[in-house]
């Protein structure tokens, strides 16, 4: 490990781009490439950055529990401090940020042609507080992180957007906002709690981990913290922003809603929301997952009948996110390395998704799936792109999308497995609704006379789409690349909330949860397979 | 010593004496000379400042009426801010609405006069007095634009109610008076605590009584109404002056005479407040939702603002007074720098404060949307702005005192309020202008004079540590 602050470089660096920018003069109207390729390289360093703190992160399982720590006293009268620090999970959040980040700057080239330096400046500020969403261990500094990307988001939804784009920024940040609001107030009465406990403030979640919280406060701060994070998710019912924002959105913005802001839900969930209270975490995690079931197969089946390709893709998103809230929920080893994997490959194949989605409508300015048809023929190296993220996205095997679905089921059939049935019924309906797009999209005579001179990919468009590829066929490959360094976390946020549940439900089953004892991590892949039992979660009755 | 005596009362004086220089001033200005009038009240304010703060920690007091404790200091400080602030912003608008300045200038002193002593004043009847001295300033302030009906219709309509405010604040003294032969805040509340008056209804009267008065003066539901026609009608510079300004002071006397002399009796009026904090937070962002003028529209918000004030109040603890005192501070700000850009873009026919007035203005004036988003940001509360941390510190009072219930109901309707100043946003940032003349570009002092105000909404947004500090210190002195 350097001397270096690394996490605040990370964060620092698109900052200082952004307040660069301002001083850059717009020379060249909607094409200046100077302020475009400016931001590109600050983004792409800021990519290296976080590729830098993966190469000095100490992954082994007895290494430290957060690393890369930095903690600065910023408000001492209340215990608030500037406090970084990542784990694998974070870390992992925090490469895909600085990866998708410049990918989704070179969709823009097309698709943003009016105040490129607004949206530039935009585009890195919201950059820095994604990262700062992920290494925060102050959940004062978090919160702070997670209010402060709701305006740039806001802006690139509202000025870039689409024709509905007023309504659906001020949806989005309305709906984000009342999820996020009650959770301050549940961190406000954490801090007060620790004072009380221990005569201190504290908003330091390590110091807090280990404050005893009655159940029935429990039960108010989880649904507090919950509801803000499944807003965020986005849980069915909480989802209706959703699909207007990511429609909406121009393709940079729906690649990084879809790609990051959606796992600021899920990792708050695993980050917070259940270690923090764990009896109430439990005590909720069966009406959780019978809501995520709902949401994966409610969002399969309303992807189904969009005509609009985005909308397809915005509801598929709904159903993929199912997927991690409900591998969260199994609070075993299985499902959280499931989930965490799930929302790297969601990222991935989903930012493509809508990568290549806005390529498409760049060309034609229509996104009804119904105004395509025979493509293959007119862009063929588009339809082998597609092709790749949508089996990706479908979770055939040997790609991303394959290894966290599979891990998910693996641990919601140990809890309970009608959870995996429903779920499994959900893998099956992705892949009809998403084959069933890319055939009407691609296969076939070409109908529509628009289509039949359209340019295939151009170089850029290679730069954008050939990572995103690469990384889901890497992904599915080589999964133990990425489940590595996430292990050690999750096996401690899952003994952190096996060793607060009531003795009665500790049975044997907890052995499972850990992953068994053979594996500290990699379950499914290294290790024999736990022995099957169903339910193992009824006992205990909470 | 005579000089001791004089101590607590040396900031007021500065301000006092500045005020009849920028009338003296004005009564030998030969016709169509130019005079930096708005130069010798910042001069003013400036030494009123210096002695502010060289009366820090000293706890100063004179005649026994008034104190210069760290907690009016603070105060004091805050209501400095806001005059200068004012002043700054004042200079492009007086001379193009063509307002005299002498008078303006030295009315803004004397309210500021009124205002300090508001929060110095240890004393019922001095509390009063100030607040009059305030009020009447004030009064003329909104009634400025003579030309113009609205203003002199808002004058009027605050004049009458005001009046009406102060002489129940003035009946309720009478009562307190009446009950425990003093009107001084230590001896009325030394009375209360001994003689446990809880339940005495001659004392709950006179505490009701002061409580429309003040309530009045901060504009809390159901004491509101006067406040958007006033706001509306006066000039926006001096809309932004009343709101934070008078809401101060209001806020400072109001938290010292229930806090201190009516603390033993926090269990007969904490119920009140809190329900006329939970009405004011709800129907000031509620009512703001619908309003398409922008001074109308932050009028309410204005109204939303008392209400978060008021719950420093109720939670009666240390963290609830420093949270006020910061609350004022990062409010002052903010609020200043928003009315100031309504203000700079208006004209002198016409106010120019029609949400569509602001449609396309970061085509236009891009530097002054930036501006106005910082403004309402903070006033919504969102980080990194003074308003987040404020708010932050108001609603972790709350809960401290155990009100999860309001603090859930502030967080809601600051969520709710976040819509319309989102409004202005959307304007701003998101729709085309229509053929409606460009605003004059901002410059200047006033330009620097908004400057200043984001300054602060940033500093205290960022870095609230030292800020913090010094309210915390504010309140431990005294109480």
């Amino acid at each position: 490990m350097t001397g270096l602050p690394m996490l605040s470089l990370a964060i620092l660096l698109p900052v200082i781009g952004a307040i660069l920018l301002l001083f850059v003069r717009n020379t060249d109207g909607a094409k200046d490439g100077l302020i475009r390729n400016l931001t590109l390289a600050v983004s792409l360093a800021t990519f290296a950055v976080t590729l830098a703190l993966w190469a000095g992160f100490d992954s082994a399982p007895a290494g430290e529990s957060f690393q890369f720590m930095e903690r600065h006293p910023w408000i001492p009268a209340f215990g608030i401090e500037y406090f970084l620090g990542i784990d694998g999970l974070s870390l992992m959040l925090i490469v895909l940020t600085g990866f998708l980040t410049p990918i989704a700057l070179l969709t823009s080239w097309d698709s943003i042609g009016s105040r490129v330096k607004e949206f530039s400046i935009f585009m890195l500020v919201l950059e820095a507080a994604m990262i700062g969403v992920f290494c925060a261990l102050d959940l004062f500094l978090f919160y702070v992180f997670w209010d402060i990307l709701l305006i740039p988001m806001y802006f690139l939804i509202g000025i870039w957007g689409y024709d509905q784009r007023v309504y659906a920024a001020v949806k989005f940040i309305l709906y984000t906002l009342a999820g996020s609001v009650l959770m301050l107030v549940a961190i406000i009465g954490l801090s007060w709690m620790h004072f009380a406990a221990t005569g201190q403030y504290s908003f330091n979640v390590l110091e807090l981990y280990a404050l005893d919280i009655p159940f029935n406060v429990q039960y108010w701060f989880f649904l507090a913290f919950a509801l803000a994070f499944a807003i965020k998710v986005p849980l069915f019912p909480f989802h209706t922003w959703l699909p207007d924002a990511h429609v909406q959105a121009p393709t940079p913005g729906s690649v990084i809603l879809a790609g990051v802001l959606l796992k600021m839900g899920g990792y708050g969930l695993i980050r917070f929301a259940f270690p923090l209270f764990p009896e109430a975490g439990a005590y909720f995690a069966p009406v959780i997952a019978m809501l995520s079931v709902v949401a994966i197969i409610y969002g399969a089946l309303v992807a189904m009948v969009q005509p609009d390709m985005k909308k397809l893709v915005a509801y598929s998103s709904v159903s993929h996110m199912g997927f991690v809230v409900l591998g969260i929920t199994t609070l075993n080893v299985q499902g959280i390395q499931g989930a965490s994997f799930q929302m790297l490959a969601h990222g991935v194949s989903t930012g493509g998704l809508f990568a290549l989605v806005g390529m498409m409508s760049d060309r034609r300015h229509t996104r009804l799936i119904s105004e395509y048809g025979g493509i293959k023929a007119v862009m063929p190296k588009l339809t082998a792109a597609f092709l790749v993220i949508t089996l990706a996205s479908v979770g055939l095997p040997g790609m991303n999308g394959f290894v966290g679905e599979f891990l998910i089921m693996l641990g919601a059939f140990q809890w309970d497995a009608r959870y995996a049935v429903g779920a499994g019924l959900g893998v099956i309906l992705s892949a009809v609704y998403m084959l069933w797009m890319f055939q009407r999209l691609f296969y076939g005579p070409v109908t529509n006379d628009h289509n039949k001179h359209l340019p295939d990919l151009s170089f850029r468009e290679w730069a954008v789409i050939g990572p995103l590829a690469a990384m889901a066929i890497v992904m599915g490959v080589f999964p133990n690349v990425f489940l590595k360094p996430m292990g050690p976390a999750v096996d401690r946020i899952v003994e952190r909330v096996i060793a607060h549940q009531p003795a009665s439900a500790r049975t044997d089953s907890d052995e499972f949860r850990r992953g068994g004892p053979a594996a500290a991590h990699l379950p499914a892949f290294d290790s024999p397979r736990p022995p099957v039992t169903t339910s193992v979660r009824t006992a205990g009755g909470y | 010593m005579f000089s001791n005596a004089f101590d607590a009362v040396i900031p007021v004086i500065c301000l006092a004496l500045a005020g009849l220089v920028v009338m003296l001033a004005e009564a030998f200005r030969g016709k169509g000379e130019r005079m930096p009038l708005g130069g010798l009240a910042l001069i003013g304010l400036v030494g009123a400042a210096a002695a502010s703060v060289l009366l820090w920690n000293r706890n100063a007091t004179s005649f026994g009426v008034m104190t210069a404790d760290n907690f009016s200091i603070f105060v004091n400080l805050v209501i400095i801010m806001v005059g200068i602030l004012t002043v700054a912003i004042s200079s492009q608008t007086v001379e193009r609405d063509g307002l005299p300045a002498g008078e303006y200038y030295a009315m803004l002193l004397f309210a500021i006069v009124g205002m300090m002593l508001m929060a110095q004043a240890t004393d019922l009847l001095l509390i009063f007095l100030a607040l009059e001295t305030m009020s009447i300033a004030v009064y003329i302030l909104t009634g400025f634009r003579r030309d113009q009906v609205q203003s002199t219709e808002g004058a009027f309509k605050y004049f009458l109610l005001g009046a009406f405010a102060s002489s129940f604040f003035l009946y309720g003294v009478a009562f307190i008076y009446g009950v425990t032969g003093s009107t001084g805040l230590d001896r009325v509340g030394s009375v209360i605590a001994a003689q446990s008056m809880s339940g005495n209804v001659m004392i709950l009267l006179g505490v009701g009584l002061m409580l429309v008065g003040f309530a009045f003066k901060i504009a809390a539901v159901p004491f509101h109404m006067w406040s958007p026609d006033a706001y509306e009608g006066a000039p926006a510079v001096v809309t932004g002056f009343m709101s934070t300004g008078v809401k101060a002071a209001a806020i400072a006397a109001f938290a010292r005479v229930f806090l201190s002399a009516l603390e033993p009796m926090i269990t007969d009026w904490a119920p009140i407040i809190w329900g006329m904090a939970a009405a004011t937070m709800v129907v000031g962002t509620v009512v703001g939702v619908a309003q398409t003028s922008l001074k109308r529209m932050l009028a309410y918000s204005s109204i939303a603002h008392g209400g978060y004030l008021l719950l420093g109040i109720i939670a009666g603890s240390d963290v609830g007074k420093a949270a006020i005192l910061y609350y004022l501070a990062a409010y002052a700000v903010t609020n200043l720098g928003a009315f100031g850009i309504i203000a700079l873009l208006g004209t002198r026919a016409r106010a120019n404060d029609d949400l569509r007035d602001y449609a396309g203005l970061a085509q236009s004036h891009p530097g002054v949307a930036a501006l106005m988003t910082f403004f309402l940001l903070s006033l919504g509360g969102f980080p990194p702005t003074a308003g987040f941390i404020a708010k932050w510190y108001v609603f972790s009072a709350a809960v401290g005192a155990g009100y999860y219930g309001l603090a859930v109901i502030g967080v809601l309707s600051s969520v709710v309020s976040v819509f319309f100043y989102l409004r202005v946003v959307v304007m701003m940032y998101m729709s085309e202008r229509d053929a409606r003349p460009v605003p004059a570009p901002v410059a200047g002092v006033a330009l620097a004079g908004l400057a200043l105000s984001l300054a602060g909404v940033l500093y205290l947004g960022i870095l609230p540590a030292r800020v913090l500090d010094w309210a915390q210190a504010s309140v431990s002195t005294i109480f």
